[in-house]
């Protein structure tokens, strides 16, 4: 099987991922592959720029310098949608959700750089997404009695009569794999776009695929990050409902 | 020329993946109705621009999910090949 059939045979095409090399766990073949470099990558990134802003603002100033203005726009921007979105449980969450955030952020941008964007594996969002799930029914089961649960899930008929409930369980499973699904493709198909241009167009790809590059990696990229989050903060707060009366510290 | 099964199953996958991408219609529709609708919000109300901005990209962006639905059969259908056995 060759892929010249389907890529009107130009064969230097390439946004696959490769596997670099293969080990063997309990039996099972595992491939340390280039999205698996491409995070370690990302997160060597991420936490270089933790250091540098720490030690940054460890001697903090009154009046904010250049580095620590941008710390401190981007530590309000995230605080800002946190709030903005869960309320009341906003301290709770928004170290998980600023962490996502930029992780997201700088994998989907990350296509500029060269790198094949980690996001671009189903790997990586399918574990996002079940992060999400996973702290979508913490909460659930958290902030509400078993009683009320029931009630949700057999919702639009009484509790007594179970029939939606098969149905709400489905729409419950469909919250990960849709919100993974989401930014899987999203970041993908700019991938495969920007692979065909260079591929394809390699006569004449000069200086125009940057625009290209603006859209799909920046502006896409940035949306679907701001997408996930609201959404898993949507989904979040969702579960929390109002804020207890009597909070006990 | 010989076409073999094999052939035919490519084609036929191509073929698929070219219909698979005519789902893209239907959020581009929806896109198009979020966005004249934020547009004409902002026109009622310019001081609420942020909250409009940010809840029409989340609408768009969950309406754009069966769209990226379509396009993910089709890259299957093209670069994974489940059908050829």
């Amino acid at each position: 099987m060759n892929n010249a059939v389907l890529l009107a045979s130009a064969d230097d095409i390439d946004f696959m991922i490769h596997g670099l090399f293969s080990y063997e766990l309990f039996g099972q073949t595992v491939w340390i592959t280039t999205s698996h470099v491409c995070i370690a990558i990302v997160m060597m990134v991420l936490i270089i720029l933790a250091i540098i802003a720490n030690r940054k603002m460890a001697k903090a100033t009154e009046v904010p310098d250049t580095l620590q203005n941008v710390i401190e726009i981007v530590v309000e921007f995230l605080d800002g949608i946190v709030k903005g979105s869960m309320g009341w449980s906003a301290p709770k969450f928004r170290n998980y959700i600023g962490t996502i955030f930029l992780f997201i952020l700088l994998s989907n941008i990350s296509g500029i750089f060269g790198l094949r964007p980690p996001t671009a594996d189903y790997g990586t969002t399918f574990a996002l997404g079940v992060i999400t799930f996973s702290l979508i029914h913490i909460n659930q089961f958290r902030y509400n009695s078993l009683k009320q649960i029931w009630t949700d899930m057999c919702s639009p008929l009484p509790p007594w009569l179970p029939i939606w409930l098969p149905i709400n369980l489905i729409s419950e499973i469909a919250v990960p794999i849709s919100l993974s699904l989401r930014l899987f493709a999203n970041v993908l198909s700019g991938t495969v776009m920007m692979a065909l241009v260079y591929g394809l167009l390699k006569a004449i790809a000069y200086v125009w695929p940057a625009a290209l590059h603006v859209y799909f990696d920046l502006f896409s990229g940035a949306i679907q990050t701001y997408v996930f989050c609201m959404l898993t903060m949507t989904y979040i707060s969702q579960q929390m409902g109002e804020e207890p009366i009597k909070q006990q510290n | 020329m010989n076409i073999t099964g094999q052939d035919l199953i490519l084609a036929c996958s191509a073929i698929g993946a070219g219909l698979a991408v005519i789902a893209g219609i239907g959020p581009g529709i929806g896109q198009g109705i979020a966005a004249g609708h934020g547009a004409a919000a902002v026109g009622r109300n310019p001081g609420a621009q942020g909250q409009i901005m940010s809840t029409m990209l989340l609408g768009q962006a969950v309406a754009e999910t069966t769209g990226l639905y379509g396009l993910l059969i089709a890259m299957l259908l093209l670069f994974v090949k489940p059908l050829v056995g």
